[in-house]
């Protein structure tokens, strides 16, 4: 499947076969009074759920992909898996360069300490060293234009705030491979037009790309391939204008024309 | 950094990643550690962040640290010494407190270690990252917490004319089994904690059963001859026994209390370490 020339003859991202099972629980909040006061009813409380099944794909380096899908498609698992958080169960993913990850579910911040102190910490977390961190914390900040906000603790952040910082921790770690998940409306209209910007001149500079959205807009705009994911399934990959057209041909048809394809 | 030619060094730290189904539930032990190792910077920050949080980095803040344990000493010294009727040694006051400031270190160890994995959750979900830093941070917290309750000590020790002496070169010892053993328990009640939200809210009953069948309330050699055989399943009784013997004794801890303590330091330990890294992976979708 390769195909653009690339300086080391490998891919930045190479995921095979990659399967992901995990179970979950059913309960909102497991607690070992449940599971006392449950014990000898035959009740269950745990489902296994195959988020990602069977899927091979490659990104080389310098590629924009865009993965859609709908809702429980195994999108943000697959973000996931390959940002390294969730191992596979099946199957083999190599990665090579910087990963920086910019995924939808919380950002990785704790609302009782400042915002400064979050970059700091998430950036340790992260592997960066202090120095490192002392060198990009300024970009950092100026970016996010946060301000005296910077120094206080994040609960008093507005949502607009929250993602204009954590999108400018992601696109300022000078990543090889940038993972975006559903994180394209941050803030304003005016910060929106920056991030853009920003995410282009990564794109311009080779930096690898995958990016989950709903906006297929955005898919068709900045993707250079695109796949398709349904029920942890890969459907298509391809052209991102011909997987978005085949994407909405599909839900507009409903399941059935997928089901029969599928078999 | 992009901009740098790949060094070996980056090759190994984090360019290049391979990612593969973990081996009987177990991730590859050596680029784990070596992972850990490389991040421990982490793991004091966000101790140093927490503290700094909770004004513990203030004075008053520390002075809160040593003023709560020593006010618990006291109650318990009035508990035993006037109420339990039975005369104690002189040195008993000072034993007590010894005794109460290291069991705190331990059971602190293991009441924000058991929160470490949750409240960390967001973080979980974004980063890659040895999760095992967290409950190492808890740990490392509540030994700062704990230094400064060894300095009051150390003035007790004084004023209750104890012996000082190279004996007291078995304190670090004593100190890295109490340690491993908290990190341990640290460890396993983070693990359990993901999946009994409510786990914590039992800790504090156990812990206060617990404190009464360790020897601090009395001294490990004046138990009754009947309950001998059972004292040693008390993972505390070696190392608090050892605790007693090294500041208030003043002579080097006896070696079957001593062993005691490191197979149940080290037990706990392997068996913390184990359990956590084997439910590691589920973290991410549990929490």
């Amino acid at each position: 499947m390769a195909a653009l020339p690339e300086p080391h003859g490998r891919p930045a991202i190479s995921v095979r076969d990659l399967d992901i099972t995990y179970r979950v629980s059913l309960e909102a909040r497991p607690t070992l009074k449940g599971a006392i006061v449950r014990l000898g009813r035959p009740h269950k409380s745990i489902r296994v759920v195959e988020a990602v099944k069977d899927v091979s794909f490659d990104v080389p380096k310098g590629m924009v992909m865009g993965v859609i899908g709908a809702n429980g498609a195994g999108k943000s698992t697959l973000m996931r898996a390959v940002a390294g958080i969730l191992p596979p169960s099946k199957g083999k993913i190599e990665i090579h360069g910087r990963v920086s990850t910019l995924l939808a579910l919380g950002v990785g911040f704790n609302g009782a300490l400042t915002g400064r102190e979050n970059v700091v910490l998430g950036s340790l977390a992260a592997g960066l060293s202090r120095a490192e961190i002392e060198h990009k914390y300024e970009e950092i900040a100026d970016f996010a234009e946060l301000g005296d906000f910077m120094d206080m603790p994040m609960r008093t952040y507005s949502s607009g705030m929250y993602s204009r910082l954590a999108f400018s921790v992601a696109v300022n770690m000078d990543p090889d491979i940038l993972l975006i998940d559903e994180a394209m409306s941050a803030g304003d209209a005016k910060f929106r037009e920056k991030a853009s910007h920003r995410m282009s001149d990564l794109a311009d500079n080779a930096g690898t790309m995958l990016l989950v959205s709903h906006a297929l807009g955005t898919i068709k705009d900045m993707c250079s391939e695109a796949i398709w994911l349904h029920k942890g399934a890969l459907i298509q990959r391809g052209d991102p204008d011909e997987i978005v057209a085949a994407y909405t041909k599909f839900l507009k048809v409903g399941e059935t024309a997928l089901t029969m394809e599928d078999v | 950094m992009s901009s740098q030619a790949i060094s070996p060094e980056d090759e190994y730290l984090g360019e290049h990643h391979v990612y593969e189904p973990h081996r009987a539930g177990l991730p590859k032990m050596r680029p784990y550690f070596r992972e850990l190792w490389r991040r421990k910077a982490f793991a004091f920050e966000l101790s140093h962040t927490e503290m700094h949080a909770a004004n513990t980095d203030t004075f008053f803040g520390q002075a809160w640290l040593v003023i709560n344990p020593l006010l618990l000493a006291s109650v318990y010294f009035v508990l035993v010494e006037i109420i339990g009727g039975k005369s104690q040694p002189p040195t008993f006051f000072a034993h007590l407190t010894s005794g109460i400031f290291l069991f705190y270190f331990v059971s602190g160890s293991m009441l924000s270690g058991a929160s470490s994995v949750v409240s960390g959750g967001r973080l979980i979900m974004n980063t890659s990252f040895p999760k095992m830093l967290l409950p190492i941070s808890a740990t490392y917290t509540a030994f700062r917490r704990f230094l400064p309750t060894l300095a009051v000590y150390a003035v007790l020790h004084v004023l209750a004319g104890l012996p000082i002496g190279p004996h007291l070169l078995w304190v670090p010892v004593v100190l890295l089994e109490a340690s491993c053993f908290a990190l341990g328990l640290a460890m396993l009640f983070a693990t359990m904690q993901v999946y009994f939200r409510d786990a914590k809210s039992f800790l504090p009953y156990g812990v206060r059963i617990w404190l009464y069948l360790t020897p601090v309330l009395w001294f490990a050699d004046k138990a009754p001859k009947r309950l001998l055989p059972i004292l040693p399943l008390n993972p505390l009784y070696g190392i608090m026994g050892s605790w007693s013997q090294v500041l208030i004794e003043g002579h080097q801890p006896s070696k079957y209390l001593l062993a005691l303590g490191a197979a149940w330091s080290l037990g706990t330990l392997l068996a913390g370490g184990l359990y956590f890294m084997s439910r590691e992976r589920e973290f991410a979708v549990r929490i």
